[in-house]
């Protein structure tokens, strides 16, 4: 395998190899915190920061972890990196902490933070590992950030609380799709970008 | 150095690691303890102001709000058996504290099952005041277990002292989506106007109605009741003891009748001393 790039690795995880598009990885999250532009928007900053920051400490230090406890030692370094975000949260965004409740505590057991640490950081220099984090980090975003557009908007008729489409309850004319404030609605989004994705870049779809 | 596979390498590597990590971690929680602190402080507040509805908290900039809490809401610290307002209160009182203090806790000994062993002997609760001063509502402190965790919230109680005005929840550990629908708006809502004793009789125990029903109350509890949450049927139980818990006499009854207007029926409010 060639050496990857500073930009392959930034960039390949948006459409190309996305976390949740193609990895299939973090969908828990993705189908918590979607309701809202502005939960998925704080979240997909968090999850974004904790990768980058967790694969480039991992990385700095991967010639130094025994390979006996190398998964402890990255949880550890994830688990404080999350812990960090949280108390954060707590202090500078109180209520969309209190909206995020438990997700930012387990963004720890997200699986595209512990992959990227497993699988890039390890054998890859500390600048390309906090690259690929971001890259990571920013596919996770664009999907959530999509999906929660769509919920917030036929769900709710609003876009970070601000009401675009007048609904019936207030008497306008819009009647909000209830489903999509439920969590399988965010199934039903991610299934339609994950077929879109692949109806443009055949080579992604599994071999029967 | 050790080699990095040796024993050695991994006693130094895995303690190096989590000293590191546990003075980043601490460092942080120590540092921005007081802004937490002030952010709980003002949630508090903000859902003392939503429980009364006096407005839109979400709207209210932290100088508004504390404005209002100036001007209407009045702080009383109450004994909980006796009902009476302590005259020469500390205001550091911490009545969470005082729930687990043996010298100002006692047992909880009710048919109303709030899931824990003690409560504090004293709180504060909020008297919201009109132009005039006088109390319009009282908005009292109520907490008890869930599923997973104790839930905190707020009731307010019109000057009639029959009707809720309000119910908020402000900390609680259920589960999002379940039992954490305890936030939901809508479900809130639904408490404005409940009654807590059987209408027109004598406000005891054992004519509390208010609670939470399983589907929607049949048509002569609509007045009391609320629909459960689907899917949180212990943390819809919780929210039901604990509502009947803390209007009954072990809870803020005597306190409540204390307020309670001389006549019934008479709408004046005016609390009797």
């Amino acid at each position: 395998m060639a050496a990857p790039t500073a930009k392959d690795v930034l960039l390949k995880p948006i459409f190309d190899n996305n976390p949740i598009g193609l990895q299939i990885l973090g969908i828990c999250s993705a189908l918590a915190v979607t309701t809202q532009m502005s939960t998925a928007v704080v979240m997909s900053i968090a999850v974004t920061l904790v990768t980058a920051c967790s694969s480039a400490a991992v990385s700095l230090i991967r010639h130094r972890i025994p390979s006996s406890i190398r998964i402890i030692v990255q949880m550890v370094v994830i688990a404080s990196l999350v812990i960090l975000v949280d108390q954060l949260l707590k202090a500078f965004l109180f209520d969309i902490s209190k909206q995020l409740s438990v997700f930012v505590g387990l963004i720890i057991t997200n699986c595209i933070v512990m992959g990227r640490a497993e699988g890039f950081a390890m054998k890859n220099n500390p600048r390309l590992s906090f690259l690929d984090g971001v890259g990571n980090g920013l596919g996770y975003s664009f999907i959530l950030i999509v999906v929660a557009f769509f919920r917030e908007l036929l769900g709710a008729g609003s876009l970070f609380g601000i009401k675009l489409l007048s609904t019936a309850s207030d008497g306008g004319w819009y009647v909000p799709n209830g489903l999509m404030l439920l969590a399988p609605s965010a199934f039903f989004i991610i299934g339609i970008i994950i077929w879109i994705n692949r109806t443009f870049k055949p080579d992604q779809i599994e071999k029967a | 150095m050790p080699p990095k596979d040796s024993i050695a390498n991994t006693l130094i590597v895995s303690l190096t690691l989590c000293i590191v990590c546990s003075l980043l971690v601490s460092g942080a929680a120590v540092a921005l303890k007081p802004r937490q602190e002030k952010n709980k402080a003002l949630d508090r507040q903000k859902n003392i102001v939503a429980a009364a509805g006096l407005g839109d908290p979400k709207a209210m900039s932290t100088k508004e709000l504390e404005d209002l809490f100036q001007k209407r809401v009045k702080r009383v610290l109450v004994d909980l058996d006796s009902g009476e307002v302590v005259a020469d209160a500390d205001e550091a009182y911490d009545p969470r504290k005082a729930a687990k203090n043996d010298k100002l806790n006692e047992p909880i000994e009710s048919q109303f099952d709030i899931g824990l062993a003690k409560r504090e002997k004293q709180t504060w609760v909020y008297q919201v005041l009109d132009d005039k001063g006088q109390v319009e509502q009282v908005v009292l402190p109520i907490y008890g277990m869930g599923l997973w965790s104790t839930l905190y919230g707020y009731v307010a109680v019109g000057h009639d002292i029959r009707t809720i005005k309000g119910l908020t929840y402000y900390e609680h550990g259920e589960t999002p989506g379940l039992g954490g629908e305890v936030e939901n708006p809508s479900w809130k809502a639904k408490w404005v106007g409940k009654q807590i004793w059987e209408e027109g009789a004598p406000r005891e125990d054992e004519n509390l109605m208010v609670g939470v029903a399983k589907g929607a109350p049949i048509a002569e509890k609509a007045d009391y009741m609320v629909d459960g949450l689907s899917g949180a049927t212990i943390t819809s139980r919780g929210v039901d003891s604990m509502l009947k818990y803390w209007f009954s006499d072990d809870g803020f009854g005597p306190y409540l009748r204390s307020l309670a207007p001389k006549t019934e029926g008479a709408a004046d409010g005016s609390p009797n001393s």
